[in-house]
């Protein structure tokens, strides 16, 4: 579970700080405390930065930081993409091997495949990515984050 | 088996001790091996502790042999699981010194037990009632258990909800307790031992003020009732509850213990089958306590599980449980004292404190302390505890939390010592 790659992330994690946004969330794992108060900016539908202040577990910390090495500087429909097969294989209880296709689209995101097999790590996870999406949501608006599903 | 001057099970000599090698075998699921064939180490018993093979097998025979509704019926078996049922509640009853066992009202949980109290205050006449000109007193270091049923009867009913802050060495501050406990408080609320920061409180000078203004007093004694002698009537609180989960028996069974008086006085909560005495369509009147406020079919083979739980806690003693688990207290802070970056948070001594341990390893977050322990096959608690206001008070967002009961060992503290070695090296 605990991959070099997200260690690594945890301890040096990458775009951590809060700086402008269009809009701010703040999400918290009830289970555990973790907590994340994650700014989106959008030039358009580009993202230009997602910026993140937490405290949790190197599970969550390290998904912030994968999180922003993905997501800044993609059009948002590419970014949603990202999102749903990270989702995809968070939700894959273990049992899913991340096809060449896969490791393609997450990169270093592919790492956390191990922690799908505990159900209690996976919000840890998904903290930080569902918390981007909430926060595009507010910035951009519903409707033009289901028209890009 | 050693020569006599040291009990079997006790390795490290400490005196005190309990015979663990003997207690362990009426354990079963403490000789499964986890992770590869890793031996368990359970150190999570504040949250739950384990089954002897005796209330197992108690709860299995009620199971096969004597299994009907309780309370009506006139069949053999409904007489028999009527009787057993009736005797979980004498048997606790008796485990607690109550005066008498119409005193002992069956519940879920003691979450249910104090959400039952705060209902029945908040439906009752006066001078029970609880209103808007009413105070209602907890403390900061409850269980949300204890926090969010006075939250909602305040909410309700427009009572302040005030509350004892912490010291910074993890204790109650009663500094002002004239001024939290006041002529216009209804009922003050507290735990007997924190499942947090260990701390046993002090029972006496509370019950003094509140019994001064005239407020009913409710010990949560969760983490007590399973570690130590609980006797209601020295203890001279109004209510008492805890649950049967954490001290040997199953889940879905937990204890409103409360005063003759107020139990026949107070109204009843939930409404239903066995919590009455005639109904019409257009009103009802009710059965005497505790059955008045057990509507509906109890947990029945719970409480016989409850039954045989404190038959097996009885049989070795409640006060030399709590011998044992002091001298494992003691010899785990010092232990724990030798690990770098390692903070206790709660008493660092043994003195009046209970055998559970919070503490933060350096930066590193109690979730990833508690997975590679984990890995190493030793079982702790991770998180906030339910207790969520505690960890704000000390400025962390979560602890680690080490508990022991009856079968704990200084080896597993050991164990435990050494894991944390690792865990401090895996993400040093």
């Amino acid at each position: 579970m605990y991959q070099d790659v997200i260690l690594d992330h945890y301890k040096n994690p990458h775009g951590r700080g809060l700086r402008e946004g269009d809009a701010e969330v703040h999400h918290v794992n009830p289970t555990c405390g973790d907590e994340i108060t994650l700014r989106v900016r959008y030039e358009g539908e580009r993202i230009a930065d997602v910026s993140y202040e937490g405290q949790g577990c190197s599970i969550s910390q390290a998904s912030a930081s994968v999180l922003n090495d993905l997501l800044v500087g993609r059009e948002l429909k590419d970014a949603l993409a990202v999102q749903e097969t990270f989702l995809t294989l968070m939700q894959s209880k273990g049992r899913l091997t991340p096809d060449d296709a896969m490791e393609e689209t997450l990169e270093d995101a592919v790492a956390f495949a191990g922690v799908s097999k505990y159900p209690a790590r996976v919000k840890c996870a998904l903290l930080s990515w569902m918390a981007w999406k909430d926060a595009t949501a507010q910035a951009l608006g519903e409707t033009a984050l289901e028209e890009k599903l | 088996m050693t020569d006599g001057t040291q009990a079997p099970g006790t390795p490290h000599g400490l005196p005190g001790l309990l015979d663990t090698e003997a207690i362990r075998k009426d354990f079963p699921i403490l000789h499964r091996t986890v992770h590869g064939g890793k031996p368990l180490i359970y150190l999570d018993n504040a949250a739950s502790s384990q089954k002897p093979r005796q209330v197992l097998d108690a709860v299995n025979e009620y199971y096969e042999r004597h299994h009907a509704n309780v309370h009506r019926g006139v069949h053999i078996l409904a007489e028999e699981s009527t009787a057993l049922y009736e005797g979980a509640r004498d048997k606790v009853a008796a485990f607690i010194n109550a005066p008498s066992r119409d005193e002992v009202v069956f519940t879920k949980n003691a979450s249910e037990s104090l959400n039952l109290v705060a209902n029945m205050l908040g439906w009752a006449d006066d001078p029970y009632r609880v209103d808007s000109r009413t105070e209602v007193v907890i403390t900061e270091m409850e269980h949300h258990s204890n926090i969010v049923p006075w939250q909602l009867l305040a909410q309700r009913t427009g009572a302040t909800l005030k509350w004892f802050g912490l010291t910074d060495d993890g204790r109650l501050d009663l500094s002002r307790i004239d001024e939290v406990i006041t002529e216009r408080t209804k009922v003050v609320s507290f735990m007997l031992v924190s499942n947090v920061l260990g701390t046993v409180n002090p029972v006496d000078e509370i019950v003094r003020r509140a019994q001064e203004v005239g407020a009913l007093v409710v010990v949560d004694a969760s983490q007590a009732a399973p570690h130590m002698p609980l006797d209601v009537q020295s203890l001279g609180a109004d209510f008492v509850v805890f649950t049967g989960h954490k001290m040997c028996g199953p889940t879905g069974i937990g204890v409103l213990w409360g005063r003759q008086e107020l139990l026949e006085d107070l109204p009843p909560f939930l409404g239903g089958g066995e919590m009455i005495e005639t109904v019409t369509m257009h009103a009802s009147t009710y059965a005497p306590a505790p059955h008045k406020f057990e509507a509906g079919t109890p947990p029945i083979a719970q409480a016989v599980g409850l039954g045989a739980a404190v038959d097996y806690l009885s049989g070795i003693g409640m006060e030399r449980i709590a011998e044992h688990e002091h001298a494992l207290t003691a010899y785990a802070l010092g232990r724990l004292a030798e690990v770098p970056d390692l903070r206790i948070i709660g008493p660092v001594t043994g003195e009046d404190r209970g055998a559970t341990i919070s503490f933060t390893l350096g930066d590193i977050h109690p979730h990833d302390v508690g997975q590679v322990l984990d890995e190493q096959g030793i079982a702790v608690r991770v998180g906030h505890h339910c207790a969520r206001p505690v960890c704000l008070r000390y400025g962390i967002p979560a602890t680690t939390r080490a508990s022991f009961y009856l079968y704990s060992t200084p080896a597993e503290v050991d164990a435990l010592v050494a894991g944390l070695e690792y865990v401090r090296g895996f993400f040093g």
